[in-house]
């Protein structure tokens, strides 16, 4: 399936198409619009592509204000902006307040590739996740996204959403039936469950293969919707299996990993191993490079599932 | 202003001091100075500014005022419990177990509330969203923020100022709630916020300096005024602390949240007879 259209310019499109049919629909960027794909936005309505300039607090504000006159909100900007920066902002004057905005960071973790450290947000996920009322989506793929865009915005409330920018590659075709509320079962299987996310998935499903190979049968599920997490569909996996692997391009702490964990010890503590940014700080280069550092690639998957399929009984 | 006026809006004035008085005495102890020093601009904004209507709130082109300084959440309280929004016996449920009148003003649990607020320097960027949304449907209201002058200390009310001036909102109008009071001290001793109105003018705000933030006359000559600028307005209220009870007053800096035990009920609802 060759991919030749980034994930900005689905996000940007999507964005259009529903500002075309919803006059309250509005974008607020905080001078990254020309990076996350909505700069455009700005030529077909003025009115409503709004830019605050580097000011991500005032973005949070703006557009939680902007809904007392009926407005959706979107607000756009990386990742590490759009959640440890602006914590505080999206915790009381949107979440709090119960205000109908939509906040999406772009360039999770190693996706920020050349712009590092600063920007390569390991945490997002968990700040987002710990504050009450919030949904937390990640897209996998243009597919996925382009599906999900109005779903997300028919929920009303405020959610998170989590996207590359650039180029992905495709994983699901048009055949593909997106609900935000439930989890996609990928590939069946019977030794090991394992729940990926984002870029994870495509890693996931290559290790499957691998681990057929090896006699494993690896279940791979994609946990779009992070939080609520689709416990059914997980717990139901889990316990066919008996066994979970996670991978998430995130820390640790907080993520996939922690999401399924709570719910696993509470309802069926089983093996549980991550794959996921072991509590460290990212750093600048590009994807294969920050793979190997990261240790998020296929084969760190497979020894993943070997582990968990080890630790079962 | 006739002087029947405002003689009627210092008895609204007095009756919502009383009202805060008794709220935070059921209570037993809050936010009595930052409350008591907005009394009068609230006053004048909801009896003689303001297009609100209390049977219905969420009417959509209603001025709308968002309390930046959020702990002053009882004087809202008070002034919208007068005005009608709600029972005036409601009052006593603040910060009760379930209560819709929390210490900091939350717009999902009080009739008239139009935003919630608490952590400083959040709220005059949602009125800034409220005054560019208006702009985008051609709403004739007017929105008001009231931001404390220790709230100013925070940097997001001036990333709200700078935006404000770039959207040129000339349906906006800012009061700074200036009692020279925070927490640690006066706000001189602790960041000095001098020379405000230069830095408003600056940030391309008309601003109107209120000499005695205890004069409705005063502050409704400044909000008319404020009403006819091409840009953004703030109007700086020089007031004072725990204004009207003597014994809040004395404190100083020491009034921002306090006990009120019911002998100093009794004495303040004296002194506001």
């Amino acid at each position: 399936m060759g991919n030749t259209v980034e994930m900005r310019a689905i996000f940007g499109k999507a964005l259009e198409e529903m500002m075309a049919k919803d006059d309250k629909v509005c974008v607020i960027d905080a001078d990254l619009a020309r990076a996350d794909g909505t700069w455009y936005l700005r030529n077909i309505y003025p009115d409503r592509a709004l830019d605050v300039g580097i000011a991500e607090a005032n973005m949070a504000g703006v557009a939680a204000g902007m809904t007392s006159f009926g407005f959706k909100p979107w607000i756009t900007t990386f990742t590490a902006f759009a959640t440890r920066r602006i914590a505080d902002q999206v915790a009381i004057s949107i979440s709090y307040a119960k205000r109908n905005v939509k906040i999406v960071g772009t360039d999770p973790t190693i996706t920020a590739e050349y712009n590092g450290g600063t920007h390569m947000s390991v945490e997002d996920i968990a700040i987002m996740r710990a504050i009450p009322g919030i949904l937390v989506f990640e897209a996998v793929d243009n597919e996925q996204l382009r599906q999900a865009m109005p779903q997300l915005a028919a929920y009303e409330g405020p959610a998170y959403v989590r996207l590359s920018r650039k180029m992905v590659e495709d994983v699901f075709d048009s055949s593909y039936k997106f609900d935000l509320f439930k989890a996609d079962v990928m590939k069946e299987g019977s030794d090991v469950t394992v729940i990926a996310s984002g870029i994870m998935v495509k890693e996931a499903l290559e290790a499957q293969e691998i681990l057929a190979k090896e006699g494993i049968s690896a279940e791979i599920i994609n946990l779009h919707t992070i939080k609520p997490v689709d416990e059914e569909t997980i717990m139901a996996s889990v316990k066919k299996t008996g066994c979970v692997v996670t991978a998430e391009n995130h820390s640790v702490i907080g993520g996939v990993y922690s999401a399924i964990s709570e719910i696993m010890s509470r309802k069926n503590p089983l093996p549980i191993v991550p794959v996921a940014v072991m509590d460290r700080f990212g750093e600048v280069g590009l994807l294969p490079y920050l793979k190997d550092a990261m240790h998020l690639n296929v084969s760190d998957i497979v020894e993943a599932a070997k582990k968990a399929v080890a630790m079962k009984k | 202003m006739e002087a029947n006026e405002k003689k009627f809006l210092n008895d609204v004035c007095k009756q919502i001091r009383r009202d805060i008085i008794e709220a935070i005495g059921s209570a037993g102890n809050g936010h009595v100075g930052g409350s008591l020093s907005i009394v009068e601009v609230l006053s004048v904004l909801y009896y003689k500014q303001m297009n609100v209507d209390p049977k219905n709130p969420q009417m959509a082109d209603r001025d709308r005022l968002v309390l930046s300084k959020g702990h002053a959440g009882p004087a809202l309280y008070s002034t919208l419990a007068e005005k009608g929004f709600f029972p005036r016996e409601m009052l006593k449920t603040l910060n009760k177990p379930g209560t819709n009148l929390p210490s900091h003003a939350d717009m999902l649990r009080t009739p008239g509330i139009d935003m919630t607020a608490g952590s400083l320097g959040q709220g005059l960027s949602a009125a800034v969203g409220m005054a560019v949304a208006a702009k985008i449907v051609k709403s004739p209201a007017t929105i008001y923020a009231i931001i404390g002058d220790g709230e100013s200390q925070e940097g997001m009310i001036w990333e709200a100022a700078m935006y404000a001036n770039q959207k040129k909102l000339d349906n906006l109008i800012v009061f700074t709630d200036y009692n020279n009071a925070q927490i640690s001290g006066t706000i001189d001793e602790v960041n000095s916020l001098e020379p405000l109105a230069d830095k408003w003018k600056a940030f391309g705000f008309e601003v109107f300096d209120v000499k005695n933030g205890h004069d409705v006359e005063e502050i409704n000559d400044a909000i008319e005024a404020a009403k006819k600028a091409s840009k953004p307005s703030m109007i700086i209220l020089h007031t004072i602390k725990g204004k009207g009870v003597s014994f809040a007053e004395a404190l100083g800096i020491g009034c921002h949240a306090m006990p009120v035990p019911p002998e100093k009920v009794a004495e303040a609802l004296e002194e506001l007879k």
